[in-house]
């Protein structure tokens, strides 16, 4: 919890930076803001690009689409669920017995700032409690057999 | 004087409890009489209707046959205990069913009953069991393969089936994408040239009901251009075969410039289309709009939401709102319901999730009632209220989605449940 607290308070500031740094629109304080992930452009993004398949509770949908509730992949090796997003997911996973009949498409044409936001709101809602994933992270995953 | 009387004494005391047997026999070789649960089961239905629950807590219950005796045969889409159809009777005529037996090691969703044999599917196969005289499977362990090697993709997997009067059986082959494209529901990727998957997939089949090992080489591709069927029946009024197509999904997570998020939650038509030998519904290359009453093309073929589709290919003969998921057909042909149901059809829409994040739709029965194998009027909810929620905003807070559909030799109507395993009864009686 405090941990969370701390994450939050953390985003807040990154975001009020942001924020700062549009209106004054100074360069260095704007790269520095640009590398913290903001859950709340995450939400945003997660309703654009997720909430059909995952659901509106990141529940998903029986059979067709798996839950994005305390599952591994979304409190594991950000690696792993970068690479999720970036190339998408066709295999038969498993969540709590349960396998899942639709594919997941590579959403790889989100920019590294937008996956790291998505995911870090992910990561950070419906119960979920992880660190945040940044963009440096996402654009290393990305480099790899490029 | 005395042997006199006892001779017809006990002929009649034999006679009597000869047909005492006879009636118990034949009491218990029909089915229970409808009785409504006083809570209606949980369901809205409209007046002079009523419903029970028979059983509860079977596993993925899916498509569902009833004997001429009532007894039950349930499809599992999962194997519980190994076994994937259960056998169920009320053997003490308390109205609820008892599992007697399960059988068939495999899960799947597709069961029916024609002259003497029940036909069951697993994903990729069809199975026969003969039947004796009280239908019961003979040897449960050793059915016929009639069908094999059908393909099962990860999606669109089921195969549901119907038999015709002439010995055909009939088996959807689900297409293994949403709209053929070069990735699957990726975004704006586009569908994948003459959509090659259609020779095996995308269609209904027709196989002999009696030779074994059928598959592609010697079935028939009845009719093809339809995405995915789960809910089928033969109408014998007409002779002729109708489906229900489960319509594409994505149009706005995949193409976002072209539909919002409103229009693709609205978008396309769950159809259902009168099939004759040879038909092409279309499926990738359109789908109907049913707000502009037309076939749209597809976006991933060069569509934009406005551009009309080729007319060669079939029309629908009833449309009804998008994504709520059509996993049941039957004809109506029982004698317990009013006149106007005879003969129309139900629907038993599982329920949609492509609508998000817009309220969902479906979980629910529906009727359209029909004369000589045409809509005679638009449709209506029959029984609805099995989600137990007000709306449906999130699939998995339904509490139980209709499945499966089957008329019971009473003129009842069962319907199953594959969130719990709940199997529903519903009756009408003109008494209130
Ligand atoms: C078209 C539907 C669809 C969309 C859109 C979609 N997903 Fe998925 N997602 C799936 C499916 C289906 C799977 C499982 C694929 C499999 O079984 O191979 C999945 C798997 C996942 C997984 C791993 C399994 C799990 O449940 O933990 C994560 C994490 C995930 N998706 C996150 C996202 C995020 C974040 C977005 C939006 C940026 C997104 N998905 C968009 C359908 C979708």
């Amino acid at each position: 919890m405090k941990q969370k607290i701390a994450c939050i308070t953390f985003l807040l500031i990154g975001l009020l930076t942001n924020l700062n740094a549009q209106t004054k629109k100074t360069a260095p304080a704007k790269a520095t803001a640009k590398t913290q992930p903001s859950l709340t452009n995450g939400k945003l993004l997660y309703k654009k690009h997720c909430l059909v398949c995952h659901q509106l509770d990141g529940g998903g949908v029986m059979g067709l689409n798996p839950p994005l509730i305390k599952t591994d992949y979304v409190l594991g090796d950000p690696k792993r669920l970068i690479n999720i997003l970036l190339k998408g997911l066709n295999e038969d996973i498993e969540i709590d017995g349960e396998t899942y009949a639709n594919p997941m498409p590579a959403l790889g044409h989100l920019s590294d700032q937008e996956v790291a936001d998505v995911l870090s709101f992910v990561r950070n809602s419906f119960g979920n409690e992880a660190s945040v994933i940044t963009s440096a992270q996402v654009k290393a995953v990305r480099a790899v057999k490029k | 004087m005395r042997n006199k009387t006892i001779i017809p004494l006990s002929i009649t005391c034999l006679l009597l409890v000869g047909s005492l047997c006879a009636f118990m026999y034949k009491r218990n070789a029909e089915i229970t009489p409808f009785k409504a649960d006083t809570d209606q089961a949980g369901l809205k239905l409209p007046t002079g209707f009523g419903a029970s629950k028979v059983v509860d807590n079977m596993g993925k219950a899916r498509h569902i046959v009833l004997t001429k005796d009532g007894s039950v045969y349930v499809k599992l889409m999962r194997v519980v205990n190994g076994k994937g159809i259960l056998f169920l009777q009320d053997k003490d005529k308390d109205g609820k069913y008892e599992v007697q037996t399960a059988f068939g090691n495999y899960g799947g969703t597709g069961i029916t009953i024609k002259n003497g044999y029940l036909y069951a599917s697993s994903d990729k196969e069809v199975f026969r069991y003969q039947l004796n005289d009280q239908e019961q499977v003979i040897d449960p362990a050793n059915p016929k393969k009639i069908v094999t090697g059908l393909l099962a993709g990860k999606q669109h997997q089921t195969k549901s089936i119907v038999l015709d009067n002439e010995n055909n059986i009939y088996v959807n082959i689900g297409a293994p994408t949403n709209s053929c494209q070069e990735n699957d529901r990726g975004v704006e990727s586009k569908g994948k040239a003459g959509c090659p998957i259609l020779d095996s997939a995308g269609g209904i089949w027709q196989f002999k009901a009696n030779q074994l090992n059928q598959s592609y080489h010697n079935g028939i591709r009845y009719a093809t251009g339809i995405r995915n069927v789960m809910g089928l029946d033969w109408n014998t009024e007409n002779n002729t075969l109708y489906v229900m197509q489960h319509g594409r999904d994505n149009l706005n997570s995949s193409w976002p410039k072209l539909f919002n998020e409103k229009q693709s939650a609205e978008t396309p038509a769950e159809v259902m289309y009168m099939v004759k030998k040879g038909d092409n519904a279309g499926w990738p290359y359109i789908y109907y709009d049913s707000a502009l009453q037309k076939k749209i093309l597809a976006p991933e073929y060069g569509g934009d939401g406005k551009k009309e589709g080729s007319s060669a290919y079939i029309n629908p003969i009833a449309d009804f709102p998008a994504h709520m998921a059509p996993n049941a057909l039957l004809f109506y042909t029982g004698n317990m319901f009013p006149a106007r149901y005879k003969n129309g059809a139900f629907i038993a829409f599982h329920g949609s999730w492509n609508r998000a994040p817009e309220k969902q739709a479906g979980y629910f029965v529906v009727f359209v009632p029909f004369t000589n194998g045409k809509p005679s009027g638009k449709w209506e909810v029959f029984a609805d209220g099995f989600s137990g929620l007000d709306a449906v905003m999130v699939p998995r807070e339904a509490q139980h989605r209709p499945c499966g559909l089957a008329q019971a030799p009473d003129g009842s109507l069962f319907v199953t449940d594959d969130v719990k395993g709940t199997v529903y009864r519903i009756g009408y009686s003109s008494k209130k």
